[in-house]
């Protein structure tokens, strides 16, 4: 548990010009994103934590508190205005993969990251099979022999309880959580040291949300995967992290244990959070 | 025949001649990358083989010898009328005969004559992107080209295979040239996809409608896209020789007779068909 997986520093993520003064105005004391003084928007801004080997991370926080920016970033779908990300199993961890070429960050997103969205069809191809989303992976790690994607493909549906007769099946006719499952199936495929995983279980039913938390939860323990979770569910956040980030207008306004943050929360915002938990 | 004078020497002028040479050579340097250019008016309509034609008429000069073929054959609609523009406009001399063609135009075929340095074969190509199947977007598709992210284009084959036990494109199978770029090889059939690999001969690709060129220089090695174990394999005409001169080694089309109800098989490559005819006849 003592070497970092990734650690970020001063991630920032603006939209607009920006001008001097938008750190003055803006973020959680002011209760707003927006720079009054040239109407910029802040998404992010000063977000620096480090994540260890095997260990999960919670991102908790309002709608538009910018929880799922930072994945986003660090997955390369927006990208970073600035700061500094280094992801330690690439190149031991000297270079900013925030600003690598292109190339490389296909590579990292191919190799050495999981992602898993909320709308699992961001994630997964419809017109493809689920056994054909999990080959596109795959194939991204020069497995060129049929047999062998056939057969890995069906352990990594097996692993997330997927039966065996939905793997030639169209990803879009399969029900939301199944996708979901298949989806992590395909974050999983090349064994990635890091998966992000984005209100995976928002939009599924309770019964379904339960077993799918259960296994991330025994998955991590198999593969001793890293993992970032964010969740605007504190029941979520309890159940699987190790560690929990609060996120307020783009700034980090708590940062810690989770037990420490769900059972003190320091900060009134989180107080305010937890309370309002159903 | 007569010749038109009043047009510039192979129809386009020279300028539009230097530019589409131009990006010729830059397709040359580029195994099957697809390079832009400035597709020209011309008296046919796009899509009925402008592609080819103007970069036959880019590259060809007065010394030339001009052979074009519309699905290996040299009389069918689209050969004789891209063939008497050439010529009407070129005055160069054409030829039914692969050996003695310094230039070949073909749609969707290649000879079964083996090629040699010094020909060239222009092919005309309705869709020159490979991707155009899984990625609908050409600026996806240039990205995905630039990255070498061809993954999508092997699921494609995957699904192929889940779906039908085999591989089921029928023509333009996706190749890999010089191990870098995929490339569409033109709706040539399975059965000619190896004459690309290693060829003596310089092959140039035109898409007028879609306004790209590109080429497989001569001893490029071109793949076809196949899983390890699923082996590519071309069209089986086992069991089949050709009906006119009993050829068993070249591409056969399956013909429909009226008079008895029942098929036949012929050479496509009509040239092929005809020189093997009169070599029996010879001998």
């Amino acid at each position: 548990m003592n070497e970092p997986v990734i650690s970020v520093e001063g991630l920032e993520k603006t939209y607009g010009e920006g001008c001097g003064r938008c750190g003055e105005c803006t973020g959680p004391d002011y209760n707003t994103n927006v720079c009054r003084y040239c109407g910029s928007v802040i998404a992010l801004k000063d977000v620096s934590f480090e994540l260890y080997q095997g260990e999960i991370l919670g991102i908790v926080g309002e709608s538009g508190s910018g929880k799922s920016t930072i994945v986003q970033c660090l997955y390369f779908d927006l990208e970073a205005s600035s700061g500094l990300a280094r992801l330690f199993p690439y190149d031991r961890g000297k270079a900013n993969i925030l600003t690598l070429p292109q190339s490389r960050k296909r590579y990292i997103r191919n190799h050495l990251m999981g992602m898993v969205y909320q709308n699992p069809l961001l994630g997964l191809k419809g017109y493809f099979t689920s056994g054909g989303n999990i080959a596109e992976k795959l194939l991204t790690a020069d497995i060129y022999n049929y047999h062998n994607i056939r057969t890995r493909s069906a352990r990594l549906l097996d692993r997330t309880e997927v039966d065996l007769e939905y793997m030639d099946r169209l990803c879009r006719t399969l029900s939301g959580g199944m996708q979901q499952r298949v989806q992590i199936s395909k974050a999983l495929a090349n064994n990635p040291p890091l998966l992000l995983l984005d209100e995976i279980t928002t939009g599924l039913d309770v019964s379904v949300q339960a077993r799918v938390l259960d296994m991330i939860k025994t998955i991590q323990h198999e593969l001793m995967i890293s993992m970032i979770v964010v969740s605007h569910d504190l029941g979520v956040i309890r159940l699987l992290t190790n560690r929990t980030m609060v996120l307020k207008k783009g700034r980090i306004v708590e940062h810690g244990l989770t037990d420490q943050i769900l059972e003190d929360p320091r900060d009134a915002y989180t107080q305010l959070l937890v309370h309002s938990m159903l | 025949m007569s010749t038109h004078n009043d047009y510039n020497f192979a129809f386009i002028d020279e300028n539009a001649k230097k530019e589409i040479r131009r990006s010729i050579l830059k397709a040359i340097c580029l195994p099957g990358h697809q390079v832009p250019f400035a597709s020209r008016e011309l008296p046919i309509a796009r899509g009925w083989g402008t592609g080819g034609l103007q970069v036959t008429l880019a590259i060809i000069g007065p010394d030339d010898v001009l052979k074009v073929i519309d699905q290996g054959c040299d009389g069918s609609v689209n050969a004789v009328n891209l063939r008497d523009l050439i010529h009407r406009t070129t005055g160069v001399p054409t030829t039914f005969e692969t050996a003695q063609a310094s230039i070949i135009q073909t749609r969707h075929r290649i000879p079964e004559l083996p090629l040699r340095e010094d020909q060239i074969i222009v092919f005309q190509v309705p869709i020159p992107e490979p991707l155009h199947y899984v990625e609908p977007s050409i600026e996806k598709a240039t990205a995905m080209h630039a990255e070498k992210d061809y993954a999508r284009m092997w699921v494609s084959l995957y699904e192929d295979i889940v779906n039908y036990g085999s591989v089921t494109i029928g023509a333009s199978y996706p190749v890999m040239v010089h191990e870098n770029y995929i490339m569409a090889p033109s709706p040539i059939p399975k059965w000619d996809i190896a004459k690309l690999n290693m060829a003596n001969c310089l092959h140039l690709f035109g898409a007028g409608r879609e306004k790209r060129i590109y080429a497989v220089p001569p001893y490029t090695r071109v793949e076809p896209l196949q899983f390890e174990d699923k082996p590519f394999k071309k069209e089986d005409f086992s069991g089949h020789v050709c009906a006119r001169c009993g050829a068993g080694d070249s591409f056969l089309d399956e013909i429909f007779d009226e008079a008895s109800g029942g098929k036949y098989w012929v050479c496509s490559d009509t040239a092929y068909c005809d020189s093997r005819i009169q070599k029996e006849a010879a001998v």
